[in-house]
């Protein structure tokens, strides 16, 4: 009897969590359609976004997101390379950088993302000078998205096999060698998930991007442009922009689209690379 | 066998036989291992005589592994281990002179108790030592790949496969794989901790005739907790005992001499099974 309730509970939870995304991913698809065409993808937005398309719009985002990606996967896979390879095992016993780098970074995992973007409208825009830009928007949101991406390539690495790093080591390889053949290949899956987290949480982000990549809706002509992000875009539109539903529906379902693409790209690039690494 | 490179061959030795030549490789004086405050291992004097196998044999605990690992200086990635004492290598001591451990490695190769295959491909595990040591040529690199799997009595099961994952293959052919991979950097020392007791015994039967046919042409310290296989494969033998919490070297001498006349007490009790 028990077990039957439980499973009816676990079916039915997963039942309403789906159809709920279901509903939304619908709504947006249909409504979307309805909406979209090539010349909105390409357009530049005329009337407040009302008409027109999002053309400069997918360009800011692109450019943003690019810089973000840029600057936090290096950063990022440096730090947990730190973490999981030169301090040892986690405990209160751990060297007090460690240890504090490692709580530090999940606390800021959690904060807001308007913490972010005030943050990154007070340092890169007004302390660094960096105005209200793409620069500042795609650092921005590298800051937001490092925090989660440096603990799951951390615990990827940690969760690699110690056989294999005492092996190389006992081959006279060197700790750059074995991780940079061995470890980082053998801790791509953790390495991939934080790639797609990162990559939909920065593609998804209003709120950190508002004070720092600003609203302006032309087309950026250098990096230090304000540009106007999709998502901006879409929480505009739905916003503050009366009759702006349409084009709002049809820039989600792009939205949706883009984050797909980007995902999988990210992945299969990713993958392809470390196979490269694990055959050659 | 024929194919086997000789730079380290001393001759080939009969079976049984002790070494012909009895000439120290490695000597070490009075080595003591702690961990912290816990030491495991306390003044040990041995020496490891060059193209013969040297069996570490003693109950689990008593320091044998902490004694393997300081001649490689593996032991140095437990930043808390401790070692003092000589351990005299070529000329050097490793434990205070200046040393290359990347260089000290390539010479005293080390084999670990569960196989430990890269991720890679079986190519690819032997090829990466190589590049790393600096081996450029492509083709010799081949060669040597080629050479030190037939060593190890795999190139006939593999080479067909070369390119397919080494975590695909048998317990006793990643463990045969895994000597291979040591042997193709031309070590002199093999260090080897228990390389049988994870394999099944059919492949450890393998892996061991493997070990015999390695006495003459390279130095072999085997660890193992299985004396029908100690007594089989060694040409000398150390028994390492515990007392009061703290690995000994209790006897050393030719395993032939050590198993059928044991100088001490406890090598008799242990041996005859009756302890430990």
């Amino acid at each position: 009897m028990a077990d039957r309730l439980f499973s009816t509970f676990v079916f039915a939870s997963a039942a309403l969590v789906v159809s709920l995304m279901l509903w939304v991913l619908a709504d947006v698809v249909i409504e979307g359609t309805a909406h979209f065409s090539w010349h909105f993808l390409f357009a530049e937005p005329a009337d407040a976004g009302r008409a027109g398309g999002i053309g400069s719009i997918l360009v800011s985002t692109l450019w943003i997101l690019l810089i973000a990606l840029l600057v936090a996967l290096p950063l990022g896979l440096g730090v947990a390379i730190w973490l999981a390879e030169f301090t040892g095992k986690p405990s209160r016993f751990a060297p007090f950088p460690a240890r504090n780098t490692g709580m530090t970074l999940d606390i800021l995992a959690g904060v807001p993302s308007i913490v972010y973007g005030l943050f990154g409208n007070a340092f890169f825009s007004i302390y660094l000078g960096l105005g209200f830009s793409i620069l500042s928007g795609g650092l921005t949101l590298a800051c937001m998205i490092l925090p989660v991406f440096i603990r799951t390539c951390e615990s990827g690495l940690r969760a690699v096999n110690d056989d294999w790093r005492r092996g190389a080591l006992a081959l006279g390889m060197t700790q750059t060698a074995a991780i940079w053949h061995i470890l980082l290949p053998a801790a791509r899956p953790a390495i991939i998930a934080g790639l797609v987290l990162g990559i939909g949480r920065a593609t998804a982000e209003t709120a950190a991007l508002i004070f720092t990549s600003g609203y302006v809706d032309r087309m950026p002509g250098s990096l230090l442009d304000s540009g106007r992000a999709l998502a901006v875009h879409i929480y505009d539109l739905s916003m503050n922009v009366t009759g702006g539903d349409g084009a709002a529906y049809a820039s989600a379902l792009v939205l949706v689209v883009l984050i797909i693409v980007l995902n999988t790209l990210a992945q299969s690039l990713v993958d392809s690379w470390f196979k490269r690494r694990l055959a050659a | 066998m024929k194919t086997l490179h000789p730079p380290y061959t001393l001759g080939h030795i009969e079976e049984g036989t002790p070494c012909c030549v009895p000439q120290p490789h490695l000597r070490v004086q009075d080595l003591s291992v702690r961990y912290g405050t816990k030491t495991v291992l306390s003044q040990v004097s041995l020496d490891i005589y060059k193209g013969c196998i040297t069996a570490l044999i003693g109950p689990s605990g008593c320091g044998k592994t902490s004694f393997i690992s300081t001649l490689n200086k593996l032991i140095e990635l437990n930043d808390h281990a401790e070692v003092s004492g000589r351990i005299e290598f070529d000329g050097q001591d490793l434990l205070r002179d200046p040393i290359d451990e990347l260089r000290l490695r390539r010479r005293v190769g080390m084999i670990f108790q569960k196989p430990n295959p890269f991720p890679l491909s079986i190519w690819r595990n032997l090829d990466l030592p190589l590049k790393e040591h600096g081996v450029r040529d492509r083709q010799l690199r081949g060669q040597k790949i080629e050479q030190a799997l037939r060593d190890v009595g795999l190139w006939d099961e593999v080479s067909d496969r070369l390119d397919s994952s080494a975590l695909a293959l048998s317990g006793g052919q990643q463990q045969r794989l895994c000597i291979a991979r040591a042997l193709v950097l031309e070590p002199e020392i093999l260090l080897m901790d228990e390389p049988c007791s994870a394999l099944d015994p059919l492949a450890s039967a393998v892996v061991e005739e493997l070990i015999l046919r390695l006495r003459g042409r390279y130095t072999v310290v085997i660890v193992t907790h299985n004396l029908a296989q100690a007594r089989r494969v060694a040409n000398y033998a150390a028994f390492f005992w515990m007392t009061e919490r703290v690995g000994k070297l209790i006897e050393f001498g030719r395993c032939q001499h050590l198993f059928e006349s044991p100088g001490h007490e406890l090598t008799a009790a242990y041996i005859s099974g009756a302890r430990g």
